[in-house]
């Protein structure tokens, strides 16, 4: 199995780190050719402008729509879940519509009101999940095949629908490898329904 | 429990920049500049450091005016400088909401002797450095993050590179040390000991390191991101370039893909003409910003 983290522009060295100490390859992923080497793909924090900006002129985009539309799982953490979304990002840009929801940027506020809070997330059990917020953005609208997975103050602030996974907060900033694996489990499940082996 | 302003809320946002370009803007318009050409953060300040060098008097944080019409004006976060040591300065940037703030050997310092104790704000710093011993005492301070100091305004890339070249130098001169070694290499380059600790655990610095001080091409972006800076400031490199949208763009592309040269050929071709540098034979010691900062 290999993960990909796209290399834009952002926090990429904190997800390899993750990815490493769950005992999987990540690479780097800059190019097209490196997008088809990988099983599965995290879309690190920074951000949106920047890394949507830079996705486009490497000429990313449509392989990248194409590999999700092939089912393979993509994690948008953060920045990441505004790049995934159907949200415009900046004048005529928009993000990739991966995954059917709209976001709105800086929901909480600038930098001075980042903040990190234990919050309960079903899908990886108890304890609950120090989640760091840092300038994050939150889910306004989600399609009827989105599955919220974690809510803060009413705001949701993690969801899935099918192979794309996004979270406004940054799992790749703690050491809590949980909300890893979790996405490293649908990337399994991608390969073993494609009659691929793990390995 | 929900907390702000944590050491690891502004050390993440920090990370949040990395392989990114923050631009000096002077003007809400340049700010959208900025913006449009990719860049992650923008610094807010009344004149960029080539103006300052030229016109001399004495450089202080902007006016709030202008700091609010920037942030008004960009989605990406904004940063504004404060003069070393001026603890007032930075007070009024946090209750602006700045994102972040520079404590600048750029301005004229206010404090000749102590730097600002950073760890008594939510919002986080950024300090320049020249060598190890400088970047850990800043850290010291609680600066989330490290620049070279290069030398502002020159358009001349040699101090930043001097600077980048000793710190990696010393990290790999303090990661070949016996631990019982530790204590006097702290001692001989001005560095508390438990952080010193750390680089040498971590293998470099406990927060993040960009390059600052001279970029004035897509070129110098790439070199500086080669000798393994995080990202890169750019001060007056693009204001002060005849095509500022062409060369912020550039630099953006260069810092992505500063390990392919055939890439760099190519952004490197349409960037109109670069501010013009000056050679540091000609700039008196005295008139050097980066021996500012103790």
């Amino acid at each position: 199995m290999i993960i990909g983290v796209l290399s834009m522009q952002g926090d990429i060295r904190e997800h390899m780190n993750m990815l490493h100490s769950c005992g999987v390859e990540g690479i780097r992923v800059k190019t097209k050719e490196a997008l088809e080497k990988v099983n599965g793909l995290i879309i690190p924090g920074g951000e949106s402008t920047t890394i949507t900006r830079l996705l486009d002129s490497a000429g990313l985009r449509s392989p990248l729509i194409h590999r999700a539309n092939d089912g393979m799982p993509i994690w948008g953490t953060c920045a990441g879940m505004i790049v995934v979304s159907k949200s415009k990002i900046n004048d005529e840009v928009y993000g990739l519509g991966l995954i059917d929801i709209e976001v709105k940027r800086n929901a909480f506020g600038r930098q001075v009101d980042s903040f990190e809070v234990d919050i309960p997330l079903d899908l990886i059990g108890a304890p609950p999940y120090r989640c760091i917020f840092i300038r994050a953005p939150v889910i306004t609208r989600t399609g009827k095949n989105v599955r919220i997975l974690g809510k803060y103050n009413g705001f949701a602030i993690m969801a899935k629908e099918d192979n794309i996974l996004v979270s406004s907060f940054h799992p790749e900033l703690t050491n809590d490898k949980r909300v890893h694996r979790y996405f490293i489990d649908m990337v399994k499940e991608y390969l073993a329904s494609h009659g691929k082996s793990d390995t | 429990m929900i907390e702000k302003g944590t050491w690891v809320i502004k050390d993440g946002f920090a990370n949040m920049f990395k392989n990114g370009v923050i631009m000096d803007v002077t003007t809400p318009e340049q700010a959208q500049i900025a913006e449009d050409a990719g860049a992650v953060a923008v610094m807010a300040l009344e004149r960029v450091p080539a103006d300052i060098r030229k016109e001399g008097g004495v450089a202080r944080m902007a006016n709030p005016r202008l700091i609010k019409a920037i942030m008004e004006a960009v989605s990406i976060p904004v940063m504004a400088k404060v003069r070393i040591g001026h603890i007032a300065e930075a007070r009024i940037l946090e209750a602006l909401g700045v994102d972040f703030i520079d404590e600048s050997e750029v301005l004229t310092p206010a404090d000749d002797k102590y730097h600002i104790d950073k760890t008594k704000f939510k919002i986080p710093f950024v300090c320049g450095a020249r060598d190890l011993g400088e970047a850990l005492r800043r850290i010291g301070e609680g600066a989330a993050m490290i620049r070279t100091k290069g030398e502002a305004g020159t358009g001349n890339i040699v101090e930043a590179v001097k600077h980048m070249r000793t710190i990696m130098t010393q990290i790999s001169q303090l990661m070949n040390l016996p631990d019982d070694q530790l204590m006097t290499f702290a001692k001989n380059i001005g560095a508390p000991y438990e952080i010193v600790k750390i680089v040498k655990e971590k293998g470099r610095l406990p927060v993040v390191n960009f390059a600052a001080g001279g970029v004035a091409t897509p070129a110098d972006a790439a070199l500086m991101m080669m000798l393994g800076a995080d990202g890169v400031f750019v001060g007056s490199g693009i204001f002060k370039s005849k095509d500022p949208r062409k060369m912020a763009t550039a630099i953006v592309q260069a810092v992505l893909h500063y390990d392919d040269p055939t890439i760099l050929a190519k952004v490197s071709e349409d960037i109109g003409e670069p501010m013009k540098g000056l050679d540091m034979a000609t700039i008196a010691p005295e008139e050097r910003l980066q021996e500012r900062g103790w």
